[in-house]
């Protein structure tokens, strides 16, 4: 196929050229209705807001222009089959999950995973086996499945439906998928992975090994990450022994029937641009992430780390385009040096956790600013440095599961109790910091004096804790005590 | 036929100044040079389409960006200056024989080389040797350096675009650590006429007050500029600007200026109602 073509921004210039008079939705009728929404957007943005119509295509059922944006995404991806998806790349990974299991079969996952796949098992009552991710104590971070840890929970447990890897983490860090996918196949498992960060290693060189190449069946691609689209657009693609046409219903039962061209075309826009340009451009990302990192290494105090992590097994690869700074040594956490470079310096970076900060490094990035950073960061260090003592260093908490999370979201409870109370109760939600959105407590795990001192701490070094009822974060709901289980 | 040169000093002002030639143009990542040669303001360089300096009025920035603290510390003898690759405030720093070195960063390469074309008379100053040039980002440059220059001095081309770097804290932070224990820093600071100006000299402002102990404003008129009224930050470890001018050492150098003065020294750091309440509007907040 001829990866120049855009079919969905094509179909839309030549919607735009015929000047269609609209008598259907969106009401704004090409923004007439509503000045102000066009002085921010733009006229030309506006005036592509239009609904499915036959030379549109129709996302839910795709035969013309939205078809062949697919089949171009699958062939730039080398997948069986790609979706596009609007409702984030949420709605993938939960398409993954309602896809491979239902109520009562079981899905082996890394304790490490989005809140989105968890969130699919409330919806569809399959009980989650975890394995513990490995962890680098040190850097208080999770890294990737050890593949004896995936041995063992395929050996325990013969019956689950498919295994679910997180490739790569937030961190950049991948496992060893193409042994992970050898050993699910063999037991008859299907392999999704959540490859949310991963979208560019399906067009730069030098890259980790992309899902679709080590054979998984299902993979869920960011593309507003690092592959430029707008948010909330992503890719869900399929191995060949998926069959697109289940997947497709299964998307359809949430999706909405009013997707945005917005989106859309710019999903077909950027698989075109990463398919054309895609190498000089990550090449690009990767030099620039080098130079951060060598930069930052030079300040002393942090350490920004790279492939030295790389382990054979459970850092089996790193993604090169990854700059996370490990910042406790300077005797700050990394959500104080988050909330100092977006407060002091006015420099937003992507996360901020215990130990560690995260500045993302994508196709939009210029040296111009990653000075900046570099210099902010000597910065912060010159004035705001400490001792380390009294940080926090461990982020990764092993957690203990006592009913699936279906049962646990539906289950009678106790609601609002004060967080300080609620040791060895079994928690009905979850407990997030955001980002990077990874639970703290998932619904049907208990609460332990560890997971509640780890909750206090976080708040008070200012992470952002979503999930529970309670929007402040100072109850939880709890399993009612009768209740026996 | 009429050749008009037109700057948009805010979205509703237009600033035009008659153009007889067009000499020089030129465009990099860096932004769009060019040159041109008019009646009123004789020979002016446009960076993206802003003047940054025309002949006719030149010498009152470069004036006050290099004698104010010149003249506050006249033991001044290493000097870091960012910008200012047309050599207008190194030929007014070049009048000191005091001063052993200027090192200028200029990451803008084409900026020095069509200064050196076409405005001769500023850009020779450039070849004396006291003065080392780099073209190297100016974060890059400074981040590591410590205890190093009695005087900085900040030119920067404007607020936004590759100049954006010099009006950061992280810039001004560095400034304080590569200075010496009674270093100061100056530098052009906005105008604060027009709001989406003001807004920037606020927040410069605010950035400088964060890392010196000592932070003082002052003025200048500079026709060519938006609003023509011009400010300039003063930032020191140790001297204040006005109390310790020790103006009857100054006028025995013997230095001849078009615009500075021991007398308008005195007078340019009494700013107008409206200026000194912007300042300390930002000046309360501390952190």
């Amino acid at each position: 196929m001829d990866q120049r073509k855009a079919p969905v921004y094509e179909a839309l210039q030549e919607f735009r050229r015929n000047r269609v008079v609209p008598f259907d939705v969106p009401g704004h009728k090409r923004g007439r209705g509503n000045p102000e929404l066009v002085s921010l957007l733009g006229k030309q943005c506006v005036e592509l807001d239009v609904n499915s119509m036959k030379p549109l295509d129709n996302l839910c059922h795709p035969i013309s222009v939205i078809k062949e944006a697919e089949e171009l995404a699958a062939e730039a991806f080398g997948a069986a089959h790609a979706f596009l998806m609007v409702g984030g790349t949420t709605s993938a990974v939960q398409t993954m999950v309602l896809t491979a299991c239902k109520s009562g079969e079981k899905i082996i996952l890394p304790r490490n995973v989005h809140r989105s796949v968890i969130n699919a098992l409330v919806v569809n009552g399959a009980t989650p086996i975890y394995v513990n991710p490995d962890t680098d104590n040190r850097l208080g971070i999770a890294l990737g499945m050890k593949i004896s840890q995936v041995e063992r929970a395929i050996e325990e447990n013969p019956e689950a439906k498919a295994i679910l890897v997180n490739n790569p983490t937030y961190y950049g860090i991948c496992s060893n998928l193409k042994k992970i996918v050898e050993i699910a196949h063999e037991h008859g498992m299907m392999v999704l992975v959540d490859e949310a960060h991963g979208t560019h290693f399906y067009f730069g060189e030098n890259m980790p090994l992309t899902a679709m190449a080590s054979g998984a069946d299902m993979s869920s691609v960011s593309m507003h990450k690092s592959g430029g689209s707008l948010t909330q657009s992503s890719f869900l693609l399929t191995g060949p022994d998926v069959s697109a046409g289940y997947v497709r219903q299964v998307i359809n039962l949430t999706q909405t029937t009013s997707a945005s061209y917005l989106l859309i075309s710019s999903l077909d826009i950027s698989r075109r641009n990463l398919a054309l340009r895609g190498k000089e451009l990550f090449a690009e990302v990767m030099r620039i992430a080098d130079y951060a990192r060598t930069e930052i290494n030079k300040i002393g105090g942090y350490y920004a780390y790279g492939k030295e992590l790389i382990n054979g097994d459970s850092v089996f690869d790193f993604d090169p385009t990854k700059l996370t700074v490990y910042t406790l040594d300077i005797g700050l956490a990394g959500i104080e040096v988050y909330d100092l470079l977006r407060d002091e310096y006015d420099i937003q970076l992507e996360l901020g956790d215990m130990g560690n900060v995260l500045a993302y490094i994508s196709i939009g990035d210029r040296m111009r600013e990653v000075e900046r950073l570099v210099s902010a960061l000597v910065d912060v260090k010159r004035r705001y440095s400490k001792d380390r003592s009294g940080l926090f260093d461990h982020e990764y908490i092993n957690p203990s599961v006592v009913m699936t999370p279906q049962e646990a979201f539906y289950a009678p409870k106790e609601e609002m109790i004060p967080i300080r109370e609620t040791n060895g109760r079994i928690c009905t939600e979850f407990v997030m910091c955001y980002p990077p959105g990874i639970p703290i407590l998932a619904p049907g795990e208990r609460i332990t004096q560890e997971i509640i001192d780890y909750i206090l701490y976080a708040k008070e070094k200012g992470c952002q804790l979503t999930g529970p009822e309670d929007e402040k974060v100072e109850r939880l709901n709890v399993i009612k005590e009768s209740t026996t289980y | 036929m009429e050749f008009w040169f037109t700057e948009l000093h805010t979205p509703n002002v237009k600033f035009s100044v008659k153009v007889d030639k067009h000499l020089y143009t030129s465009e990099n990542d860096l932004g769009r040079v060019d040159i041109f040669e008019s009646p009123e303001f004789g020979r002016f360089l446009a960076v993206d389409g802003y003047i940054i300096l025309t002949q006719r009025d030149e010498f009152i920035y470069d004036e006050m960006l290099a004698h104010v603290p010149m003249a506050v510390n006249p033991n001044v003898e290493k000097i870091l200056v960012f910008g200012s690759g047309d050599g207008g405030v190194v030929r007014e720093l070049l009048k000191y024989k005091t001063i052993k070195a200027i090192d200028l960063i200029e990451i803008n390469e084409g900026v020095v080389q069509a200064c050196r074309q076409y405005f001769p008379e500023m850009a020779e100053s450039l070849d004396d040797p006291r003065v080392t040039i780099y073209t190297e980002n100016a974060l890059r440059f400074i981040r590591h350096i410590e205890n190093e220059y009695d005087l900085i001095i900040v030119d920067s081309a404007g607020f936004y675009g590759p100049g954006e770097s010099l009006l950061t804290r992280e810039f001004y932070g560095s400034c304080y650590k590569a200075l010496k224990a009674d270093g100061i820093m100056v530098n052009q600071h906005q105008s604060p006429f027009y709001e989406e100006d003001r807004v920037e000299t606020q927040k410069a402002h605010k950035r400088i007050v964060n890392n010196f102990p000592i932070c003082r404003v002052y003025q200048a008129h500079i026709p060519s500029y938006p609003s023509g009224y011009w400010l300039f930050g003063f930032a020191s470890k140790k001297f204040r600007p006005v109390i310790d001018l020790d103006a009857e050492a100054w006028n025995q150098l013997g230095i001849k200026t078009d615009y500075y003065t021991t007398n308008l020294h005195k007078g340019c750091f009494a700013l107008p109602a409206y200026v000194e309440r912007m300042l300390a509007d930002v000046e309360r907040i501390y952190d």
